[in-house]
């Protein structure tokens, strides 16, 4: 599938990502606001970013807390009648939320998901319990304490690896050179 | 014989003037072998372009003529007519398509006037080898056959059986009527449809000119336009219908209940049944799957005689007009007609495949047509809105484009289920009016007459119309109002909020689809199918009713979904064709077919399994493949294939093809 | 034998779900399945890295795949996310070639090529459609005698359509069960999110979801759950115990992987297949199979 870019509009941003080139045959139906589980408590429906988008409304967009609220469960996307899909298009949008300086300052997700990203990117896997405290202590120390009685849960039951798992030397810098060379060339199509 | 060819370039006003300069064309034109003369028009199509044509035939001696304009399609028949009319065979003439294929595929000037130079020379040479042709006419058989019995079906019979001709009237149910026949009222008059059909009904069941053929499907078709052979299997009714009164006293005695299919499935039939109090032909029929005797018989017992011997020990009697007969087989007939008008309809999408809806899972969701049974008074309810344990209810949702609309499903829209989801709003709003009634919608397509009024109707009786399509039903209670209710989930998108509407019952407004035997009906009478299933007009806007297969008609929801109306005006348009076919009397059979050369046939028949017609036949006297020109559309299969190059292609000769070739390359 | 290249995923392998990893492999083995362990792969990205970097998440996959690619094998990974994560990128580089052109670069600058042949299956696929449900009941040595378990598929592993089985109504883990021996309850939230990593920063929303399942469970009379995804089993297992703190509620469902469940009807001891580590005690469950 080629995307064409034809003017540097918000859309056309939207457009040049996978998930978000047929945005433009939303019929505004609901059916993935009806479906998701957090609908609710998003400042903006899933169905109305893709109005407001179409709109040209980019900063009002990128700065919603709708996407980071996104639990990617998907029943968006198979329900929809016109084929959009909906959860890439939540990804597409934090991601252009992320680049323009935008992400949503409400909620604690995008801090996780950065968090998460820094660990994944000097291991090469996920060290669940340091991810966990670093994470907890860098956004809210009392949150953390009360994380205690679950860690120590956990290391009652031989289930909080303290160490973690990393890639080989090689392994390490393989990986780092690649993700290196695709920061280098930016995202988008 | 000396060719004088005279080629005639369009403007076609600045549709192709725009991009090929088409006085160059004209003065290449001029250079060619054998052109005497060539000229350029703004259009050609018009009377005095068509008369620099006929002018140059009769007073400059012209044999050929070449026109450039648009695609064949168009204006063929316009410059041929124009050739005959002067005097010059019809076949002596060649159109190239410098429009459609040139100045409309292209932007650059000077090599679409290159283009369109080259096509013009092939055309000229290949109408140096064009050789005269006649067109040979076939006698209409006036008898029409009719295959479907709905509302679409019954209207051209009627309308061509008025005319005084004989008209075979098919229909696979024991019944006439249809969907229309479950209907209660239709929007937007609220007419009851029985009460409007039925009389059509009754005309059908006592015209003279009509063969009712109920409970018979068509097997084959054979022949072509003006000349059909068509063999019908009449299924075994197990009822002598000539004996048959319609008492219904067979239907009392009956043991064996099941679900009756013209309440939707909602109510319950005996084996031995009569579809509806208004069916035509009122007879009774036995259904041979579910009835205890008939099954039994295959086994050789003697299982159950009751609706035939009655309750001998009690004294009551069976059938007292000694209609019932098990011994009854299936009867093969076969008529000849000139005309065939398919109507067969169309079938309701079964929602169970959208699991979310819960249609099949919760009790309380019923489709449409379950919906207009419940509601019409002589269904299983009696008319009265109940719920599976007999309650009113007291709020009722009405969900629409359930499988239209839908990449997953149905991309198209089925145009009257806005329309008749209104009609049930309305119906819930007269019979229930205590209950709340929600109608959720992604638009509200309202185009017909009298339409867009029943919506403003609706919107004042008080039905609450939510702008959303719901995400799913659900029966999971998050409130003490949602438990033991149906809970639709939907956004409403007007005021951007996810809402949860508890409500006692819901009806899926689901789309129309082509029966589920489509494919087969297809290939038995020729049709082609569109990609979302339904069979395939001549053309969508000029020509809805006719096929491609000549002598073929469509009506109705066969072709797409369509409201009552359409239906109506599609038959008695296809009525209007067919009838203008036989006040003719005669076809025009196209001269450009194929013609075995008896010479040169060696008789190894690789010609006969290929034809897509079946025109071809061998002569087992003179041991050679022989054409029939009526059925022959001429589509050349058989001129490639034939080792022996002893067939020939009338008018697609190889020196015809092979010039026209030589002239693009050159 | 069936030879399988293994992605188990940081959970399964060194994280929080390790038991997930032993019971896999020891119901492998039974099974007649030899899962190979990828070597030295990275994480997945999940969804922190599709929703932050969207071409680094596929850089992270491709890697995976093309170290995969070598083995000519299908890989297997027992984690939904890794599955939906994998076969997008799978995906997408077919559909987009400019999005291909873009991973080749940054895969070149490690020494590396994927031609996008490998097949991305999840275990749940593997051992309902390769292996078969008579295969798996004829190793079955302690019958579970009708347990009442509710088999929750949680969302990835199903949606979007990656084929194996229906997006809001799956049948294969049911079957799973009912080939153990077991019953599989009927469970309508059972193809609904657990709230996956939300659960880290948006706890009370999450917390909501996972009562939502636990009700639902316990409404129809299931005596255990179990899931194929480690951050299901988390969520519903780990943090049971703040679900009813908040909501002042008291369920003790024992949450078992999917796996964990095979091996007790396998006749595995308890130790191989992790079973201590479940935070609610599923002793109660599983103590008459031992």
């Amino acid at each position: 599938m080629e995307i064409k870019k034809q003017n540097d509009t918000f859309m056309d941003e939207i457009r040049a990502m996978p998930g978000g080139e047929n945005i433009n045959l939303c019929i505004q139906c609901g059916t993935c606001t009806a479906s998701c589980p957090n609908a609710g408590v998003m400042d903006h429906t899933p169905s109305q970013l893709i109005a407001m988008a179409r709109a040209g409304m980019k900063n009002e967009v990128l700065s919603s807390n709708a996407m980071w609220h996104c639990l990617s469960c998907y029943l968006c996307t198979v329900r929809c009648p016109r084929g959009i899909k909906q959860t890439e298009l939540m990804h597409a949008l934090e991601c252009l939320a992320v680049r323009n300086g935008l992400s949503h300052g409400r909620t604690l997700t995008p801090a996780m998901y950065r968090s998460f990203n820094d660990f994944v990117y000097s291991l090469g896997s996920l060290p669940e319990f340091g991810f966990m405290t670093w994470f907890h202590l860098l956004t809210n120390p009392l949150r953390a304490l009360k994380m205690i009685p679950m860690a120590l849960s956990l290391l009652k039951h031989k289930r909080l690896s303290i160490r973690a798992r990393r890639l080989t030397p090689d392994g390490t810098n393989q990986l780092r050179a690649i993700l290196d060379k695709a920061e280098a060339m930016g995202d988008g199509l | 014989m000396d060719r004088r060819i005279g080629v005639y370039i369009c403007h076609c006003g600045s549709n192709i003037a725009g991009i090929v300069d088409c006085e160059q064309v004209a003065e290449f034109a001029s250079s060619l072998d054998s052109v005497v003369i060539a000229r350029h028009y703004k259009y050609m199509c018009s009377d005095p372009g068509q008369d620099l044509i006929k002018n140059d035939i009769k007073t400059q001696g012209i044999n050929r003529v070449v026109v450039a304009s648009c695609s064949p399609r168009m204006h063929e028949p316009t410059f041929r007519h124009a050739c005959q009319e002067a005097g010059l065979n019809q076949y002596l003439f060649e159109m190239a398509n410098i429009r459609e294929h040139c100045s409309w595929v292209h932007e650059d000037r000077e090599m679409a006037t290159e283009k369109a130079k080259a096509l013009v020379s092939a055309a000229v040479r290949r109408v140096y080898y064009h050789e005269a042709l006649e067109t040979k006419s076939a006698a209409v058989n006036p008898n029409v056959l009719v295959v479907g019995g709905g509302v679409a079906g019954i209207q051209a019979a009627l309308e061509i059986a008025d005319s005084g001709h004989q008209v075979y009237l098919v229909e696979k149910a024991p019944s006439i009527g249809g969907h229309m026949a479950m209907f209660d009222k239709t929007f937007p008059t609220l007419d009851c449809a029985a009460c409007i059909l039925t009389p059509k009904m009754t005309s059908v069941g006592r015209h003279p000119y009509i063969q009712l053929m109920a409970y018979s499907e068509v097997e084959e078709v054979s022949g072509y336009i003006g000349n059909f052979k068509v063999k019908i299997r009449q299924k075994a009714r197990y009822i002598d219908t000539e004996k048959c009164t319609g008492c219904g006293r067979c239907i009392e005695l009956c043991p064996t209940k099941v679900l009756n299919e013209y309440d939707a499935g909602l109510g319950e039939r005996k084996a031995v049944y009569i579809p509806f109090p208004y069916a035509v032909p009122n007879k009774a029929v036995i259904d041979p799957v579910n009835c205890r005797h008939l099954a039994g018989l295959t086994e050789g017992k003697d299982v159950c005689r009751l609706c035939q011997k009655g309750i001998e020990k009690k004294g009551v009697p069976g059938c007292e007009a000694d209609a019932i007969d098990f011994e009854q087989q299936d009867e093969l007939v076969e008529i000849e007609v000139g005309n065939i008008i398919v109507a067969t309809g169309f079938k309701q999408f079964d929602p169970s495949v959208m699991y979310q809806y819960g249609y099949g899972r919760y009790e309380n969701v019923l489709t449409g047509l379950e919906f207009e049974r419940m509601s019409n008074a002589s269904g299983p309810t009696d008319g009265e809105i109940v719920l599976k344990d007999g309650r009113k209810p007291e709020s009722i949702a009405i969900l629409h484009c359930i499988g239209s609309r839908d990449e997953n499903y149905h991309r198209y829209c089925s145009r009257v289920c806005c329309m008749y989801s209104l009609k049930y709003s309305h119906l819930l709003r007269e019979k229930v009016p205590e209950a709340t009634v929600y109608q959720l919608y992604i638009d509200m397509r309202c185009a017909g007459s009298g339409y867009e009024e029943f919506y403003e109707r609706l919107q004042e009786e008080g039905v609450n119309f939510v702008r959303g399509r719901a995400g799913e039903i659900s029966n999971i209670a998050e409130k003490p109002e949602e438990e033991g209710k149906l809970i639709v989930i939907c956004e409403d998108t007007l005021i951007r909020l996810k809402r949860r509407l508890p409500v006692d019952m819901v009806i899926l407004s689901c789309a129309l689809e082509p029966c589920a035997d489509t494919e087969q009906v297809a290939r038995t009478f020729s049709l082609n199918q569109k990609t979302d299933g339904f069979f395939l007009e001549k053309h969508p806007k000029l020509d809805p009713v006719a096929t491609m297969t000549d002598g073929v008609f469509i009506a109705g929801c066969c072709q797409s979904p369509k409201d009552i109306p359409d239906s109506v005006a599609q038959a008695s348009a296809a009525a209007a064709r067919v009838l203008s076919l036989i006040s003719k009397g005669s076809v025009e059979i196209e001269a450009a077919t194929a013609v075995v050369d008896e010479e040169r046939c060696a008789g190894c028949k690789v010609c006969l399994g290929l034809c897509p017609y079946n025109a071809i036949s061998f002569d087992e006297e003179k041991k050679v493949s022989s054409i029939n020109e009526t059925l022959c559309k001429g589509c050349g299969a058989c001129v490639s294939a034939c080792p022996s190059g002893a067939i020939i292609g009338r008018h697609f000769t190889d020196e015809q093809i092979t010039s026209e070739i030589e002239g693009v390359l050159v | 034998m069936k030879d399988y290249t293994y992605f188990p995923g940081c959970s399964s392998s060194d994280g929080g779900a390790k038991a997930y990893g032993w019971s896999a492999q020891a119901v492998s083995k039974i099974l007649e399945m030899n899962l190979v362990e990828l070597d030295d792969w990275n994480c997945c990205g999940s969804t922190p890295y599709s929703s932050v970097e969207e071409l680094a998440s596929f850089c992270l996959s491709a890697r995976n795949l093309a170290l995969a690619e070598k083995t000519g094998l299908d890989l297997v990974t027992p984690c939904s996310s890794c599955y939906v994560i994998l076969n997008r990128t799978n995906a997408y580089l077919k559909q987009y070639p400019q999005l291909k052109a873009k991973v080749k670069e940054a895969l070149a600058a490690g020494g590396l090529a994927y031609n996008g042949s490998v097949r991305v299956r999840h275990l749940l696929d593997v051992l309902a459609n390769d292996i078969g449900y008579d295969s798996i009941a004829e190793k079955v040595r302690k019958n579970l005698g009708g347990l009442k378990v509710a088999p929750y598929y949680g969302c990835q592993v199903v949606r979007p359509r990656y084929g194996f089985d229906h997006p809001e109504f799956p049948q294969s883990l049911d079957k799973l069960v009912a080939s153990l021996g077991a019953e599989p309850v009927d469970f309508p939230l059972k193809a609904r999110c657990c709230g996956g990593s939300l659960i880290i920063s948006e706890e009370d929303l999450a917390l909501e979801l996972v009562r939502g399942l636990l009700d639902s469970a316990r409404k129809e009379k299931a005596q255990c759950l179990i899931t194929v995804c480690p951050l299901c089993q988390t969520n519903l297992d780990v943090y049971q115990a703040r679900v009813n703190r908040r909501f002042g509620t008291d369920y003790r469902l024992p949450i078992l992987f999917f796996t964990q469940l095979m091996g007790v009807a396998f006749g595995l001891s308890e130790e191989s297949l992790g079973l201590e580590t479940n935070i609610v005690p599923v002793r109660e469950v599983v103590a008459k199979y031992y």
